[in-house]
């Protein structure tokens, strides 16, 4: 590189002193997302693959069974649209707290991302009530396939929102001990990432599993 | 300037605003009160067939997927490298997610169908 280029690039914001120009760090977390998207790929085909094809009920949505039975639906469109709703607003206060970080908001920055934590944990209450609801209402794991393949997709997908949830309480302590300023504003951005990630999954999930016959 | 200076520089350059976000999260939860009215007025209405609230909310969901990734994830603001690295593994998952389909669901009802 020539002293000039060297220099433009010194002076432009946009580039890093790395190879590429950019952050390693954000570079190997949406390496990290790719396979994410194949993990999750891998179980949502799976999902349909077996989708109809369950001996006994219950089945999601009302219907015949494989071998001619009439079961009835076992999902609650109301109650998952509520969840829905949290897990987006979760995902608005992930960047309005990644917003406050930029601008040094220490108080905005507690406050968004203890917010988007707890909307977290709330979602991850609809998804304990739901499972428990499946349960006594005779759907686990061993049921059909349905079941089995239900509560793997969902259920990695919660597991996911808890990391998420222990990731952002983990920043959100940062915060208050005012350890969390706009000099890493990265490490708010790449949890943000993830975070968005596990909406966009839901995004999915909610419709080809719930709203998808 | 130092290298995360300079990130933080760029952040605050290309990315958009509290307004902006707050814009994107009401967009969001309208297509999304779309998508629970499609599936209502298949199930209980009677206003779309199956296959027509299919479409519509897969082309919702669809919408909603590439907004979150463009604007919440930052990806129409960022290096390009960015999109090529989460395009690829997301298309591939695709593909199989497609084929899984095509190969169990809809090849056997038309062997079926074709058998009778």
């Amino acid at each position: 590189m020539s002293i000039v280029n060297a220099a433009d690039h010194a002076a432009n914001p946009a580039h890093l002193d790395t190879s590429t120009g950019l952050d390693n760090r954000k570079m190997a977390f949406w390496t990290f997302i790719g396979s994410e998207c194949l993990l999750f790929g891998s179980l949502i085909a799976t999902y349909l693959a077996y989708k109809g094809r369950s001996l006994v009920g219950p089945l999601p949505h009302a219907g015949r069974t494989l071998t001619g039975q009439q079961a009835e639906g076992i999902l609650d469109i109301p109650l998952t649209s509520l969840s829905t709703f949290v897990l987006l607003m979760s995902s608005l206060g992930m960047v309005l707290a990644l917003a406050a970080v930029q601008r040094a908001d220490r108080k905005g920055a507690i406050t968004w991302l203890f917010a988007t934590a707890g909307l977290g944990l709330v979602f991850l209450g609809f998804q304990a009530y739901e499972f428990n609801h499946f349960y006594h209402a005779g759907l686990t794991l061993q049921t059909n396939l349905f079941g089995s393949t239900f509560f793997l997709l969902t259920g990695f997908h919660g597991a996911h929102v808890l990391v998420g949830v222990i990731y952002l309480g983990t920043l959100g302590m940062l915060a208050v001990k005012n350890q969390l300023g706009p000099e890493r504003s990265m490490s708010v951005e790449i949890a943000g990432l993830y975070w968005h990630f596990v909406d966009v999954i839901w995004i999915v999930i909610f419709a080809l599993v719930y709203l998808i016959k | 300037m130092s290298s995360e200076q300079r990130e933080i520089a760029h952040d605050r350059h290309s990315h958009p605003g509290p307004k902006q976000y707050v814009m994107i999260g009401v967009i969001l939860t309208l297509m999304t009160v779309v998508e629970i009215l499609a599936y209502y007025a298949e199930e209980d209405w009677g206003i779309l067939n199956a296959g027509m609230a299919a479409a519509v909310i897969a082309i919702l969901s669809a919408a909603k997927f590439i907004t979150v990734v463009m604007y919440y994830m930052h990806l129409k603001f960022d290096s390009k490298i960015f999109t090529g690295i989460f395009i690829f593994p997301a298309a591939l998952a695709i593909l199989v997610i497609g084929a899984m389909y095509i190969v169990q669901q809809v090849l056997p009802r038309a062997g079926s169908a074709l058998g009778s």
